[in-house]
């Protein structure tokens, strides 16, 4: 059985990680696009905390016997990794992103140039 | 007029609208497209800003609302480039924000007599209906096609979008911050036609992303503060 004190504490952290988010959006430091995996995030670890039998059962499904909390780190692991991996995927478009606007402006100011010259 | 793969379209959508009116000033955003939409545009005699790649709905429209700012138009029409809005409705739409009644004039669907045309998908539908719901409860007055992009905008309206606009979906969102920014906005009847070829970029799974953030920025954005009238923006 899930000790009350850890599902106490679950949900307070996963609630202050949803109310950090959710300032966040609104003070416009986070996009809204941004913040969805992690208000998922927060709000499955708050159901999770909260719901201690059914953190049990889960923990029954996937055989962790002597100590169900368990089950909140592997979630909650489960969903840093996708954030870390979204990220990589929008790191690697603003990358390719950012190599098309130097080579634009290159080109732009090349332009620029040639007609400075020519008149 | 943003425009994303439309080359089949953009070029009836341009010449119509100078057939319209030849004095208007047509500029086509062409968001990235890998397609001829550029090039289709320019022959048509539309003035184009080439994105350097796709930025999305929102980007492109505002990058026509800060060329407008910046070359200090007084009115701007927004159309889309698939030629679903009408360009003889454009006086519609126009009305409200010539006439001084309005800093924004939004064309839509539902407004008018019921069943005049419009269709789309069941989920689709639903989808609009909520939001529309949704986006009348906060703003205080009914709204009916909150997704519609055929708008017309005096300079006020102009110099908000170009200063702030939203990102995907952004047409849901500009309504509630032109509510909140205490511009005066009107809907009016018009009817759109069907896509006339390519393809929507909205497809079904899409919407339903598009639906939770859409409302998660409504609900966010009701609890900003920096909601000052903006007077002095000009």
């Amino acid at each position: 059985m899930t000790p009350l004190a850890v599902s106490i504490a679950g949900v307070v952290a996963s609630l202050a990680l949803l109310v950090v988010v959710l300032e966040l959006i609104r003070s416009r430091r986070l996009r809204e696009r941004y913040a969805l995996l992690w208000l998922a995030t927060g709000v499955v670890l708050t159901v999770l905390s909260a719901w201690r039998d059914g953190l049990n059962t889960i923990a029954g499904w996937v055989g962790i016997r002597s100590y169900p909390p368990a089950v909140l780190f592997a979630v909650g692991i489960v969903f840093i990794l996708a954030v870390l991996l979204h990220y990589s995927t929008v790191i690697s478009r603003l990358s390719d992103q950012n190599v098309l606007l130097a080579q634009r402006l290159a080109l732009l100011e090349s332009e620029l140039e040639e007609e400075r010259l020519s008149s | 007029m943003p425009a994303y793969n439309e080359a089949a379209n953009v070029g009836r959508v341009v010449d119509e609208l100078r057939a319209f009116d030849p004095s208007i000033d047509v500029v086509v955003v062409d968001d990235g497209s890998p397609d001829d939409t550029a090039t289709v545009a320019r022959a048509h005699g539309a003035r184009v800003l080439r994105l350097p790649f796709n930025l999305g709905i929102g980007g492109a429209v505002q990058t026509g609302f800060r060329f407008a700012y910046e070359h200090d138009y007084d009115v701007a029409v927004r159309v889309d480039g698939d030629g679903q809005h009408d360009p003889a409705q454009l006086d519609v739409v126009l009305a409200p924000v010539l006439a001084g009644e309005a800093d924004i004039a939004v064309g839509s669907r539902f407004a008018g007599a019921p069943g005049d045309g419009y269709r789309s998908s069941r989920s689709r539908r639903i989808g609009i209906r909520l939001l529309a719901w949704v986006v009348s409860r906060i703003v205080g007055r009914r709204v009916t096609d909150t997704t519609s992009g055929f708008q017309a905008l005096n300079r006020k309206g102009i110099a908000l979008f170009a200063q702030d606009y939203p990102h995907d979906y952004p047409e849901v969102e500009a309504t509630v911050m032109t509510y909140r920014h205490r511009l005066r906005a009107v809907e009016v009847p018009v009817s759109m036609r069907e896509r006339s070829g390519g393809r929507s970029s909205i497809t079904a799974l899409r919407s339903v992303y598009y639906m939770t953030k859409v409302l998660l920025a409504i609900f966010v954005g009701l609890f900003r503060r920096d909601v000052v009238p903006e007077e002095a923006s000009q």
